[in-house]
């Protein structure tokens, strides 16, 4: 496998006395693209947003390229820094651009904090055409477009940073199918394009086995199972992980048979609980 | 006779090129499931509305949306009101918002039936007992208040609230959507198990082909405000007759499908503003010719398939993709 | 949307803004006013401090369309020349008021921590001691004149900017716009000036044209008694003072129409604002 670009070891981050997230450690190798399913409230999105600075952990490190993020410094070139080593794509695409800003503005904005110097105007031209949008997108304001194009803006906005990883925190569950899969392969063929990795924090298994190689099941603040996708999903170990693979709707689904197993699931863990 | 017979509901917004509902027929038997799927932008959220007859303000409503054999359309109001208090119910899909959040749940699933005047307290109170201990809740959460509980508590409580009066009618839409996949499965196995005891008739919105699928007996797929097939759900999904079925079909990510790139439609739902000539997918549809661009096609019976009905020139040469995977 | 709701002071509040033409007139009126005290050298008809004592105590004439005072001055040129002074005071008023409150409100609401602690509780010290009291005080202490007024209400003032301000940046900041410039690499004070205070600025300019008719209204008062501009300057509530003596005499107009002009100025602010407000809360709906 090659060199981890991401390397995220024992974090920890409690809220009250709730542990939100709980010893999470994982790697991600240059261009690779893991993915992080669980439910609600399993901690997904908490590690999510201390991997890209938004939440500070109470313990754990985040290390791109071997650079710890966490305690270095907070001056502006530690910032620009940190900014270069991670990108996120959020999850409401009709939330996360500035309503005011038009898109070209708000590109050329990033690029002039990042590459100043360079051709901006080209450059946004380029980053727009490699999402797919053109330059009649470039002049519209964030509600002059649909949720698909505005989420392929917010892509365009994270990669003219030039990022080592990319984040993604649900970020097609707000979309319809078509545009979805739309996102999903530009997604994909980015990846290919550009040799950037990819956590993929999701809810939905169909899209992580599109999109990942690995894949991570977060339960309560812990990771229960990693491997590769294909063969987590075909094989799973813990009992979780066949419970959300059999929630999943499809051929063969017996709600009878999933809420079952999720008593049985509960219980086991009440008393695990009740042990430690 | 059907609980719910809606038969060419058409509905005009103002200052719009093509009408939101354009010519929907729906049925929705007693006890039977039917499952509205498309994308947004589809009317699916509208038709279930137009079923109690809620149509947006200044919208021109033709056609009927007749609710145990009355006209939601025609209905004055204080009978419409009436009507949806008794004999119809909506499951939001973020229960969450549909909920006061400064009233106990016990006050919330009462109050219906008593300012309708139509139960007194103690009766409300103990129907409302039996229906929490159907969705599974404890009693003590009648003096909880909604911030105490969990999104699937909550729907649970939702269920419950819409089968205070008894309804011959459930709309529900998306009511899944806002939950985790175990909870989603537990809701599900909850609407089931209580339609076959109060035999409600469902019609039940989502986008979820799959969760379609698995719950509906029938499923009718909306595309730009019109219904373009309709059908059992299995053999729908098995070998679907419209083009823009197949094409959703192959653009769900699933676990089960061939390869992991998906098909993706080019283009997208065809806004308010643009007048449609023909058939409203022609612009998105591989299988497109001239006659598809000019000329509406009519639903039409799908051969040797019971109930179905596909609005498409081109269904009977057509051999779709992508629905395969699912059979 | 509840974080919409501007500070209003107690009192009924009928001037229901949905109306539009209430709206375009009160709007018409503010832009008159506005016009009026900026022009107001070139349009007075006589000199303000000139007294005709033959026309004293007179009502309407050719010569004095809305009469003169008791010393004979025209209630007109008066009025038209008290426009520059009553306008003048509330718009500095506003201004740093607004400015103080902006940079207050978003430090206490994006910070939070111990500095939204103790912005917080000295704005409401503040809110607790009366703008007027405070006013009185100032003048007390720096002499008569617009300058220590102004810096007293404009202190007075803030509160109920930062106050505003607070609560919108609260809710904005939930928004993830604000957080992806964070992520990347923006510095708190480019989000705060080119992202967040612009996003929240149109209620912000809501509340304050309703504290400039608020000021207005405090100004006048403390001209009435005497405490505001410096005597022979014609000024509005000065003129209704002055004009007590007319009163009594029998000859009305020249305490009457200034004070038709403070409450019509102050009604057509207000309702100007509230409008502003309700059109912002339609859009983010």
């Amino acid at each position: 496998m090659a060199e981890p670009v991401l390397e995220v070891s024992g974090l920890r981050k409690t809220f009250g006395t709730h542990p939100a997230v709980d010893d999470v450690s994982f790697t991600v190798p240059a261009g690779g693209s893991l993915g992080i399913v669980g439910e609600s409230g399993s901690g997904k999105t908490t590690t999510a947003r201390i991997i890209v600075g938004l939440e500070n952990p109470d313990a754990g490190h985040v290390r791109v390229d071997g650079h710890d993020r966490i305690n270095a410094g907070r001056g502006r070139a530690e910032r620009l820094r940190r900014a270069q080593q991670v990108q996120m794509v959020f999850q409401d695409p009709y939330l996360s651009l500035d309503p005011r800003i038009t898109v070209g503005a708000a590109l050329t904005e990033t690029l002039r904090l990042h590459h100043p110097g360079t051709d901006q105007a080209a450059r946004v031209t380029d980053l727009l055409s490699q999402v797919g949008l053109g330059a009649r997108e470039a002049q519209a304001l964030p509600r002059q477009l649909s949720g698909g194009q505005r989420q392929r803006v917010a892509i365009a906005r994270a990669l003219a940073v030039s990022p080592r990883v990319l984040v993604l925190d649900e970020a097609v569950a707000a979309l319809d199918v078509s545009v979805q899969a739309q996102i999903l392969n530009l997604l994909a063929d980015l990846r290919a394009e550009l040799g950037i990795a990819y956590v993929f924090i999701t809810h939905d298994l169909g899209v992580v086995r599109c999109v990942t190689d690995e894949v991570a099941v977060m339960r309560r603040g812990a990771i229960v199972e990693r491997g590769l996708t294909a063969s987590v999903l075909a094989e799973p170990e813990h009992p979780y992980t066949r419970l959300l693979l059999e929630s999943v709707p499809g051929p063969g689904w017996d709600p009878k048979a999933i809420v079952t197993a999720r008593k049985a699931l509960a219980a086991v863990e009440q008393s695990a609980d009740a042990q430690s | 006779m059907n609980t719910l017979q809606i038969a060419d509901l058409r509905v005009v917004l103002p200052g719009t090129e093509r009408p939101v509902l354009d010519g929907v027929d729906l049925t929705v038997a007693s006890g039977e499931t039917v499952a509205l799927v498309g994308e947004s932008g589809c009317g699916k959220t509208l038709t279930s509305r137009a079923a109690l007859g809620m149509v947006p303000p200044r919208a021109e409503a033709t056609g009927t949306v007749l609710v145990d054999g009355r006209d939601m359309l025609t209905l004055g109001a204080r009978s419409l009101r009436r009507v949806r208090a008794t004999t119809t119910a909506m499951i939001f899909q973020d229960p969450r918002a549909a909920i006061n959040p400064v009233r106990r749940i016990g006050d919330f699933l009462t109050e219906g039936l008593r300012l309708t005047g139509a139960w007194d307290k103690t009766r409300a109170r103990e129907r409302a007992l039996t229906l929490l201990d159907a969705v599974g809740l404890k009693s003590t959460v009648l003096r909880q208040y909604p911030h105490e509980l969990s999104g699937g508590m909550l729907q649970r409580v939702m269920i419950a609230a819409a089968l205070m009066a008894d309804p011959v009618l459930l709309l529900a839409d998306e009511p899944t959507t806002a939950l985790d996949v175990t909870t989603q499965a537990e809701i599900i196995a909850l609407l089931g198990e209580l339609q076959q005891r109060f035999g409600t008739a469902m019609l039940f919105v989502t986008h979820d082909l799959d969760l379609a699928a698995v719950i509906a007996d029938r499923v009718a797929v909306m595309y730009a405000g019109r219904i373009v097939e309709t059908g059992p759900a299995e053999e729908v999904f098995a070998a679907p007759k419209h083009p823009y079925t197949a094409a959703l079909l192959a653009a769900s990510p699933r676990l089960d499908a061939p390869e992991p790139r998906l098909t993706v439609i080019p283009g997208r739902v065809p806004g308010l503003h643009t007048a449609i000539s023909g058939c409203p997918f022609a612009t998105r549809c591989g299988h497109a010719d001239e006659r598809c661009a000019t000329e509406r096609p009519q639903s039409t019976a799908v051969p040797g398939r019971a109930e179905a009905e596909v609005a498409c020139w081109n269904s009977e040469s057509l051999i779709p993709q992508g629905g395969a995977a699912h059979g | 949307m509840s974080t919409l709701a501007l500070v209003r002071r107690s009192g009924p509040r009928t001037a229901r803004t949905t109306r539009p033409w209430l709206y375009l007139i009160c709007a018409g009126f503010a832009v008159l006013v506005v016009l009026v005290a900026l022009l107001a050298s070139w349009i007075a008809p006589a000199d303000p401090n000139s007294s005709d004592l033959s026309a004293a105590l007179t009502g309407p004439s050719a010569g004095h369309l809305l009469g003169a005072d008791g010393s004979g001055r025209d209630t007109l040129s008066r009025l038209i020349i008290g426009a520059r002074t009553a306008l003048l005071g509330p718009a500095f008023v506003v201004l740093f008021s607004t400015l103080l409150g902006v940079a207050v409100g978003v430090a206490a609401g994006w910070r939070g921590g111990w500095l939204d602690s103790v912005l917080s509780r000295g704005s409401e010290l503040l809110l607790a001691f009366p703008g007027l009291l405070l006013a009185i005080l100032f003048v007390a202490l720096y002499g008569q004149g617009l300058v220590a007024p102004v810096i007293a209400l404009s202190l007075a003032y803030t509160p109920y900017v930062s106050r505003l301000a607070r609560s919108l940046t609260l809710s904005e900041k939930q928004r993830p716009y604000l957080a992806a410039y964070r992520v990347q690499g923006f510095s708190n004070r480019a989000i705060c000036l080119r992202h967040l205070i612009p996003n929240i600025g149109p209620v912000v300019l809501a509340q304050s044209t309703v504290n400039f008719g608020y000021a207005l209204i405090d100004l006048a008062a403390l001209s009435y008694l005497g405490l505001g501009v410096p005597p022979l300057t014609p000024d509005w509530g000065a003129m209704v003072n002055e004009g007590q003596s007319a009163l009594l005499q029998g000859q009305p107009l020249s305490a009457i129409v200034p004070c038709l002009a403070i409450v019509l100025t102050v009604v057509a602010f207000n309702v100007v604002g509230e409008h502003w407000a309700d059109r912002v809360a339609k859009r983010e709906a």
